[in-house]
This record gives structure tokens, sequence and C-alpha cells, in this order.
């Protein structure tokens, strides 16, 4: 029976356990290993920080990597500041058959794959596209106008592709507020501001932490986005380690800046946690 | 004798259903008012309508003679004690208490001295820091009264919060829930379909049905002069036949049930004539037994027959009594005396009663 009950938690155990070491853990260390290497000749490598160095040394990575960090937070901050009336409504004022609808129209998009949407922004926003045309159309301008290609499409983007992973956690959180708390804040005297920063806010914390990590990874590590939206100024983190994995071959510079990556998004994560006093067991469990 | 809130014409409809029909009542400042009624009956309805978060179709509410209705329930000199309490989870027992201060822009100093002085008039002194899950449901109870008490409102409304407690902590709080309200000396207005929590705390009941107060009184009038058949049968357990009446003799009349048992009844002044359908109520506790016919000899309805089946139940014990021809089965209250303990299922016994105490309506829909 002992046995048994144990050789049930091992087979039950295997699947996570491979999925773990074969694909996170056992990749990490090799790559960690690849970036600690330096070429001094035709196969021939020795132990050092040199990838690192270079990093440090070049401004267009260090400026890349900061930029990149810094749209990603942007990015997260407007997904939340729309998907959070979004979820209010869908959670607190939507009913019914209403609310199942306007959750169904926030999931549609993904539907078609992430390069079709994208293709969709690049219908809208080109030179010859239909926004450009519309505002020929109406006089407010007079010559074709690019919007393509620049920061603000990749916010566009990173905004549009984002949104759902941050309108369900929201949704989650809100649905589990009873209406009569809200009324309770209300009947209370609390103005509408008063019972969104007191009750509303604070109960969701958890799901806009969540969704915020969300949607900071996925920007973080988007690369379809920037690429197709964004022009030649608009360099994003992730093109830069594609380029050295698959343009110049140079798998110890890739590897060094996957790891700066990686920890780049957890300090920043970690920042945040505390800087709104949060914690990854209040906002996952 | 001044009036705290008072409901004019008040009327609710949602669609094609009305939900609250005309209801006019008013409620002394001081006074303990339940509304009583079953799930549907629309007592909710008035409730939100008095908090604000509804408005009405038609009708006015008044607090202290001035028209409410175009309030916004965050300005309404009215608090509400919600169903599951509703305190919020985010904050602790004190913030929970002082959030209504807060709102109304008072000092911290103030604000702390009057939270600690709730807490202590609650006896709950000291658990300011104190997270909502850590405390009882006894004390959450308490919490959540002071939490509307600490803003002096002028009416203070309670939509069954006694609803989610165990049994033994219900009775406990019906009895605290009515000194507090003595002690907070403010108009409680508290709605229930537990008709032993309106009974036990109210000054005066508002039966309700169908969007409907069928009866407003105090629990003893509700309880020995029903006002309708609803009220009758809603408000305590009661035997209820149906028949025809017979014979009207001044306010006392004869009616035979539909099974062919022939009782007296009273209408108390209710227009009832020979060969209306009829309605007859009586209490078990108004029955009384015997062993031989003749110690009921002072009863207008007396009848022998045979117990089928005894429903032990402490204080609250009964008897079903089968009469004879085998007709009607009788609910009646045992007496605590233990006289009769030892009556067991085939038991041969006499019952009776005072016709004075069945209750006699005219039948719906004659």
């Amino acid at each position: 029976m002992r046995t048994q009950a144990r050789l049930g938690l091992f087979l039950l155990l295997t699947p996570l356990v491979l999925w773990l070491s074969l694909l996170i853990f056992i990749p990490h260390v090799d790559m960690f290993l690849v970036s600690l290497r330096e070429r001094v000749g035709v196969g021939e490598y020795r132990l050092s920080l040199a990838n690192y160095l270079t990093f440090i040394n070049e401004p267009l990575y260090l400026r890349t990597f900061l930029r990149t960090a810094v749209m990603s937070v942007i990015a997260t901050v407007i997904t939340l500041m729309i998907a959070f009336p979004v979820s209010y409504y869908i959670a607190k004022i939507a009913r019914g058959r209403t609310r199942s609808a306007l959750f169904l129209l926030c999931l549609v998009p993904f539907w078609v794959s992430e390069l079709v949407r994208t293709f969709g922004w690049m219908i809208l926003l080109r030179e010859t596209g239909l926004i450009s045309n519309l505002l020929q159309f109406v006089g407010l301008t007079d010559a074709p106008v690019e919007m393509l290609y620049n920061d603000a499409a990749i916010m566009v983007g990173l905004v549009y592709t984002s949104m759902l992973f941050m309108v369900v956690p929201l949704v989650t959180t809100l649905e589990s507020l009873p209406d009569e708390v809200i009324e309770a804040g209300y009947d209370l005297g609390g103005s509408g501001v008063a019972v969104m920063r007191e009750i509303v806010i604070p109960h969701a914390m958890p799901g806009i932490v969540s969704g915020s990590i969300i949607v900071f990874m996925l920007s973080l590590g988007n690369y379809l986005t920037p690429t197709m939206l964004g022009g030649k100024d608009s360099l994003w983190f992730t093109e830069l380690i594609y380029s050295q994995f698959i343009v110049r071959f140079n798998w110890e510079l890739g590897a060094a800046f996957g790891f700066l990556l990686l920890g780049l998004s957890s300090a920043i994560v970690w920042g945040m946690l505390k800087l709104t006093g949060q914690s990854l067991e209040k906002s996952m469990g | 004798m001044t009036v705290d809130l008072e409901c004019l014409n008040l009327t609710k409809r949602f669609g094609s259903m009305t939900a609250v029909d005309n209801v006019s009542f008013d409620v002394p400042r001081g006074s303990f008012f339940s509304i009583l009624g079953p799930s549907g009956c629309g007592k909710t309805t008035i409730m939100r309508m008095i908090a604000g978060f509804l408005s009405p179709s038609s009708g006015d509410i008044q607090i202290r003679g001035r028209s409410i209705v175009d309030t916004p329930p965050n300005k309404r000199p009215v608090n509400m004690v919600f169903q599951h309490l509703a305190l919020f989870p985010m904050m602790n027992v004190a913030d929970n208490i002082g959030y209504g201060l807060r709102r109304a822009g008072m000092a911290k100093s103030e604000i702390a001295r009057q939270v600690d002085a709730a807490l202590e008039r609650i006896g709950l002194a000291g658990i300011g820091r104190r997270k909502i899950d850590e405390l009882s449901g006894g004390q959450k109870q308490r919490v959540a009264i002071a939490r509307c008490m600490v803003l002096e409102p002028d009416v203070l409304l309670l939509d069954e919060p006694l609803g989610a407690l165990d049994l033994k902590l219900r009775e406990h709080m019906k009895v605290e829930l009515k000194s507090l309200q003595a002690a907070f000396d403010t108009t409680f207005v508290y709605i229930t379909h537990d008709q032993s929590e309106a009974l036990v705390m109210s000054d005066r009941i508002a039966v309700m049905n169908h969007g409907r107060f069928e009866q407003v009184g105090a629990g003893r009038d509700l309880y020995y002069r029903p006002g309708t058949a609803f009220v009758a049968a809603f408000v305590g357990d009661t035997n209820r036949w149906s028949g025809r009446i017979e014979r009207v003799a001044g306010a006392q009349l004869e009616l035979r049930t539909d099974s062919g048992l022939l009782m007296r009844g009273a209408a108390h002044g209710r227009p009832l004539a020979a060969g209306d359908r009829a309605d007859v109520f009586v209490r078990p506790e108004a029955i009384r037994i015997a062993r031989t016919a003749d110690d009921l000899a002072h009863f207008d309805n007396r009848i022998a027959g045979r117990v089928t089946s005894t429903l032990f139940n402490g204080a609250a014990s009964r008897i079903l009594v089968q009469d004879r021809a085998g007709n009607e089965e009788i609910e009646v209250n045992l007496p605590q005396s233990g006289e009769f303990a030892a009556l067991t299922r085939g038991s041969e016994i006499h019952i009776g009663w005072s016709g004075d105490q069945g209750n006699c309506f005219a039948a719906p829909g004659s």
C-alpha cells in the first residue's frame, strides 16, 4: 500500500519534473555556461566575462536594454488603465448574457494568430492604410500620414496583444468582491472615488499585480510586434538576442543577452512587488 | 411622538411585476420596527429603496419630515447592516468602524477616539487592530452595527443580519440586538422572514405578502388577533381547516369542515354569514388535553380521538390527534407539567378548545 502510494506520487510528479528539468533547468544552465565562454580561436574557448563586458561597453546594447524595459513598463501601465474599467464593467455592471458576450469579445482577437493580428494593425496604420485615407477624406490632412514604424505603433500593438491577460485576472478578482461590500461603501458615506480607492482597488490588488506581471513579461519578451510595427530606431532587446543567435551566429553573446533579460525582468517584478507592498504568494495564491 | 421614518404610498415596479404595492407606514423615533414576510414578498425592495439603492416608481420616503427620494445613498441619514454584513475585508476592525467618519472628513485623532468609544460600547474594546476574518460571527455582527452607529444615523436598516448565524448564536444575538437598540436609542428597521426574530425584538411588526402589508401591529396582536388568513398562517404554528359556515350567532359561528367535523369559531368582527366558505385557524397551544370528557366541559369545542403520533421537541412537544370519525388530524401542544408524557401512539384522549380561539376568515376567492 505504502509503496503503491509512493509509486503513484512518483508517476504524478514525473511530467512536472521532466518539464522543469528538460525545458527550463537544463537549457538555462547550458545557456549560462555558453554565456560565460569566449571564443579565442576556431573551436577554442575559454572561461571569461567578455560577453557581459561587451554589453556594458556598447552603448547601443545598453540603450536598447533600458528602452525595452521602460517601454514594457509603460505598456503595462497603459494596459492596466484600459483594462481596469473594462474588467469592472464586465464583472460588476454587466449582467447575464451581456457579460458573457463582452468577455467573449475580449477573447475573440486571440482566435487568430499574433501574426495576423499584428498585420491587421499594419493595414490600419500604414501610409496607404485605412486611418490615413480617412484623415485625408475628412480633410484633416492633405498628404498621406505614416503611422507605422515608431514607438507609438509598438505601444499600440503591445497593449492590444496584452489586453486579455490583464482582463482575465482582473475580472476574476473583481467578481469575488460582493456587491454588498461596494454598496456598504456608498451607504456609509463614500463617494464613487472613495469607494474605488479604499475598497475596489485594494480588493483587486492581487489581480492587478498578477495581471501586470504577466503583461510585463509578455511585452518584454515580445518579438513579433516590435519587429513588425517598430522602425529602424525602435530596436527591441529580443531582436538583439535573435540577431546574435541567428544572424551573427554569436551564441555566446546571445546567451549573455538572454541572461541579462532574465535578470532584468526578475529585478523589475521584484522591485514592483516591493514598491506596492505585495508579495508573490498573495497575488498567485 | 415624533416620526423618524415615513413611507407614503410607496410603489416599486420591475417591468410588469409590482414588487412593492402602495405601502404606507411610519416608524416612531427610537422604536424597533420589523417587516416580516416570506422571501420574494418585497421586503428587501422596501429596504433598498430606503437605503437609496433603488428608486421608487411612485410614492415618497421621508426621514424626520424631509423627503429623501432624490438624495443619493451616500448622503442619506440612513445606514444599513447588510445580510452578509459586508465588512471590508481589506481593512482592520478600527478602519472598518472609522470608514464612515473618514469619509465625513473628521480629524484623525477624533476618529480614533470615537472608534475606541464604539468598540467599548459593543464590548469589544481593544480589538481594533484585528483583521475581519479573525472575528467570530457574533463579533462581526457587532462590528457591522458599530460601523453604522458611529455615524449616528436617524434610522438603522438591518437586512436579515442574523440569517448566517447558527441557532444558538442567533438566539443570543436577538437579545443582544434588542439591548444594543436600547443602548444606542436609534430607530431600527429590521427585515426578516423569521417570525421568532421579529416577535422577540420588535415594538411593531408589519407582515408583508405579495408586495403589500397584510397587518401592522405589536407581536402580541399579530399572534392572537391576526387580521388576515395569511397572517394567521404565517405567524406562529396553527391548525387550519377549510369548511362552510352553518350558523352565525353574534360573534360566535359554527363551521363544518370539508371532512364533516363541526366546530365553533369566532369572526372577531369580520363579516361572515351562514353559507360562506371559510378557513378556521386554531393554535396547537390553545387546545387542551384531558383523559375524560368531563374535564373539558367548559369548552365549546370537544373532540374525542386517538393519538396518531407524538412529536417530541422539548418545550414545544406535540401530539397529533385523530378524531373518532377519522376525518381530521389535529396538532396539539403537550402541557409542560409532564402529566401526559406517557401518551403513546394509539392512546384514547379528549381534546377541547374555546370557540373564541378559532379565528375564522373568509376563504380566498369566495
